[in-house]
């Protein structure tokens, strides 16, 4: 059946089964492919996606549940690729493999949009869900806090 | 796009359907090519790889017309850099600009770009000396073509930062203006290349070089094996045994049929053993979409026949380990001295055993791979690590020539071994001819990873010490068991092979008199395969834990002690210590270097500030080990709660990789190496019953998150010095000291010896 979804700012119609997951119907249906998939079951975070402005997994969100909400996917978190969180990433040369750094620049995103200036603590609170396989760890949580005064200089 | 336009297009690497990321329109290829040289028998390094080396800047330099200059990658890119370091030695002896430098990646190809298995810590340590060559005879060839131009003595002119200059009437040309030019010369002969002073480069071995597809990747641009789109595609999952050795007996897809979106079932025939790198087999099921396939596949029925190996379980496996390393009549791989006789009159006697179970590989992105065979021909476009490999398997299962296979290789979402063997490449190439040569993605999800992974090799090892009146070691018995990697290659191997046993187990570097090392048999029941730094992990958790206990018998600081074994400084050729593998490099040129090996046990120690006060239930350990012919040490610091609650609130990791060409790139290798080491150490297991895994996500295969990753991760490069000197490997020699410096950091805070990884709740009070 046909489900009109709001993405990056867009109207996209799909036709597709109801309880899809919003991952495949990006990825397979759109071919929106910057949402990763990594686990189906929202165990590491790869498909993180925004859904009116919070992160959450699109492997568990089903397409009839988004209509009517603004979907945000990696290639849409920014018009021009230079999200403060995306600037801090690069400039860290945070990415190794960078498969799942879409999901964590997501996340970190919604945390940062949510706490402006997050101790250690609530990094990992909000980043344990993702995995990077590479390691990336340490620059991750270096990035979030340059990432946060970039957002606290620019305000 | 097209790239029709292209001269002599040997670079055009982009599918002709253009959405792989290409060169820029109107390049000109330097239609060099350097003069063949003597083999020098007998072959190592990068001569010694299947196919070769390659060096010839017609075939890895492209310079545009608008001066962009594009070097052609032929390895894989999963996270080590090596698409960023690449360009970046081309660029430094080209004396190029880094903004406008460019990466184009190879197709598979090895009789034209040589071998380009992407594996073994070897890209940069292979290629670093042709990379320079390639980017010297590019420049001196804008050099010359501008000299004649202008009618000057080519002394007269020199590059700088893109440029040639001539300086007596400063008059310049761009590189894009000469690069026609500069293609229709001769290209230097070897001796006649200048290659630069290393003061004077400008970014090998500078501070940091930004990645060159981080926009792409911070932006979701980054094409990955998973990434790839053809026109018409359709979606593939497969249902493969469960347990090695298995096939379909018979399958009933009635229901499956009825699940919208799907379209076909297809059987895959199950390989014969040893398989290679050719699929289980199972059965697939093509949709619409990945969902609708998978949902398909959860309503399949089938039957799989008996396999020898469904009765294979971890339990019971390591009781035949165990009994196989506590009795003598393994092939004996080292006997200095005499060993027992050594024991016996020993004034103390130390023995331990060192468990470490299966680990998946678990890279973020699944394999993947898009595959369209039709007309005779095949094109894949996946996340490879060994292209070649690919091509000669879909060949060989699709029964057509080589040359009618294409293998266009994405960006990896991680290797650490897995896509070394293309299995998944093959399977989608079979859909596909199913498919009436439809193009098909082929995903494996996260559950086909974890259960029908290659897995790395369970093992045990066993290790006895007579130690004399001083405390000081003079007999050394490590016996080793665990299924080889061979497995996949010939009937029922039972010995580790002598690679296997060249990390770290062999090559024990302590200056011990009397050495005995065996190998008794150990069975494969599931596919095994390489894993980030091999059979070095379990060589150096025994190895560099056992040297603790030795310290702790005698009363000593760990550090201490481990310098003691180590020895005096001294440079040893490996076959001296029965060695046959030096990681495929000359062993008279890469010597075991214990001076190198002390150096990043003190800098690392240094740098930790071994020694200082720590509060109740914190320790810090200490871990050594040479691999890939570089040395690297870690000092782990553990705090383990009253609960027995473990935090890791800093590591030391000091490497010694000979020259370094992207610092920066290092700096994140051992960044993640010490991640990855925690991750194994603390969480990483599989384990077997009835021939199955136990488990099948990331939730019974836990990984390091960032709330259990070490809060500090310094990473001290030891001085890079002579530029003329070779190097060692970067991507793995990271990961095994540290489960071992973990396990002496616990040992120091709680006096618990962890002997059995991994750790999980072994430390709960």
């Amino acid at each position: 059946m046909a489900f009109t979804l709001k993405i990056n700012g867009a109207d996209h119609t799909v036709d597709v089964d109801g309880e899809t997951p919003l991952l495949w119907t990006l990825r397979d249906v759109l071919g929106m492919t910057g949402t990763k998939f990594g686990c189906g079951q929202a165990l590491c975070g790869a498909c993180t996606i925004h859904l009116d402005g919070t992160a959450v997994r699109s492997c568990q969100t089903a397409v009839q549940d988004a209509v009517g909400m603004e979907v945000t996917t990696i290639e849409g978190l920014s018009p021009d690729g230079n999200h403060p969180v995306q600037l801090a990433w690069r400039e860290a040369n945070v990415p190794q493999c960078g498969y799942c750094q879409g999901g964590q620049i997501m996340q970190a995103a919604s945390l940062l949009k949510d706490t402006p200036n997050p101790t250690d603590d609530d990094i990992d609170a909000a980043m344990s869900g993702n995995i990077c396989r590479c390691g990336t760890y340490p620059r991750i949580r270096a990035a979030i806090k340059a990432a946060a005064t970039k957002i606290a200089g620019a305000q | 796009m097209k790239y029709d336009h292209i001269l002599g297009a040997p670079i055009a690497n982009v599918s002709r359907r253009g959405f792989l990321t290409g060169i820029a329109a109107g390049s000109l290829i330097l239609s060099v090519g350097l003069p063949a040289r003597a083999e020098d028998p007998p072959k190592y390094a990068g001569d010694g790889m299947p196919n070769g080396l390659r060096e010839d800047p017609k075939i890895f330099i492209a310079i545009a017309e608008d001066g962009t200059v594009t070097v052609l990658c032929h390895r894989s890119e999963m996270g080590q850099g090596v698409r960023t370091s690449w360009p970046l030695v081309v660029a430094d002896e080209l004396e190029a600009d880094w903004a406008r430098m460019k990466v184009a990646q190879a197709q598979g190809d090895e009789p034209r770009f040589g071998n380009q298995d992407t594996d073994g810590s070897r890209s940069m340590r292979h290629h670093f000396m042709t990379l320079r060559r390639m980017g010297a005879a590019a420049r001196q060839m804008l050099e010359e073509a501008a000299a004649k131009q202008w009618g000057v003595p080519v002394a007269e002119v020199e590059a700088v930062n893109h440029e040639i200059v001539h300086k007596g009437s400063n008059r310049k040309l761009g590189y894009g203006e000469l690069a026609k030019a500069a293609a229709d010369l001769p290209v230097p002969p070897r001796d006649s290349l200048k290659l630069k002073d290393p003061a004077r480069f400008r970014y090998i071995g500078k501070g940091e070089t930004p990645l060159i597809d981080g926009f792409d990747i911070t932006t979701g641009k980054a094409m990955y094996g998973i990434d790839a789109k053809l026109d018409g595609m359709v979606f593939a999952v497969v249902a493969r045994p469960p347990v090695l050795g298995s096939s379909v007996k018979s399958f009933d897809d009635a229901e499956t049929l009825k699940v919208p979106g799907v379209l076909k079932t297809v059987a895959i025939d199950a390989t014969p053993a040893p398989a290679v790198f050719q699929p289980l087999g199972g059965v697939a099921v093509v949709a619409t979409n990945t969902w609708a396939a998978i949902k398909g596949r959860e309503a399949l029925k089938i039957e799989w026949t008996d396999s020898p190996h469904s009765s294979y379980s971890s339990e019971a496996y390591k009781a035949t380990l165990e009994e196989a390393v506590r009795k003598p009549g393994g092939v004996v791989v080292r006997n200095d001295g005499d060993a027992e006789k050594a024991l016996a009159g020993a004034a103390k006697r130390i023995e331990a055993e060192y468990y470490i179970p299966h680990l998946a590989h678990a890279t973020m992105e699944p394999p993947a791979a898009v595959v369209q065979v039709a007309n005779g021909k095949c094109e894949a476009w996946s996340c490879v690590q060994s292209p070649q490999a690919t091509r000669d398997h879909l060949a060989t299962r699709l029964g057509i020539p080589t040359e009618n296979v294409t293998v266009n290789v994405t960006l990896l979402g991680g290797g650490f071994g897995r896509k070394s063997k293309p299995d998944y490449v093959v399977e989608a190439a079979l859909v596909s001819q199913a498919m009436d040569g439809k193009p098909v993605k082929l995903t494996w999800t996260r559950e086909d990873d974890i259960v029908n992974d290659y897995f790395h090799a369970v093992s045990m090892e066993r290790l006895e010490a007579g130690l004399d009146d001083a405390g000081k070691p003079t007999s050394w018995l490590h016996r080793s068991a665990a299924p080889t990697i061979v497995s996949i290659f010939a009937p029922d191997p039972k010995q580790e092979a002598d690679w296997e046993m060249a990390m770290g187990l062999i090559d024990m570097p302590f200056a011990i008199p009397n050495v005995r090392i065996e190998n008794p048999q150990a069975e494969a029941h599931t596919r095994i395969g390489w894993f980030r730094s091999v059979y070095n992990v379990p060589h150096a958790f025994a190895v560099q834990s056992f040297a603790a206990e030795l310290a702790a018998a005698a009363g000593r600081d760990q550090k201490e002690y481990l310098l003691e074994l180590i020895g005096p400084s001294r440079q040893v050729d490996t076959r001296d210590l029965s060695v046959k593998w030096n990681y495929g490099e000359d062993p008279a040129v890469y010597l075991l270097d214990t001076k190198r090996l002390r150096g990043v046990v003190e800098t690392a120690a240094e740098a930790a500030r071994w020694g200082r006060e720590l509060p109740k239930g914190r320790g810090l350990g200490i871990a050594a080990h040479r691999s890939f012919v570089s040395y690297v040490a870690a000092v782990v610091e553990a705090d383990v709660s009253d609960q027995g609650f473990l935090t890791i609130p800093r590591v030391d990791i000091a490497v010694d990789c000979g020259p370094q060409v992207n610092p920066d790139r290092i700096r994140s290798q051992m960044e993640g190496a010490v991640v990855m080491g925690i991750s194994l150490a603390t969480l990483g297991e599989i384990t077997f019953k009835d021939g199955r895994t136990e488990q099948t996500n990331f939730d019974g295969f836990e990984v390091t998150r960032i709330d259990a990753a070490p809060k500090e991760i310094h990473v001290h490069l030891m001085p890079a010095g002579d530029y003329s000197l070779p190097l060692g490997g970067v991507g793995e020699p990271g990961v095994p000291p540290i489960a071992p410096a973990l396990a002496n950091a616990i040992f120091n805070a709680t006096g618990k010896r962890i002997r059995t990884l991994p750790i999980r709740d072994q430390l709960a009070t």
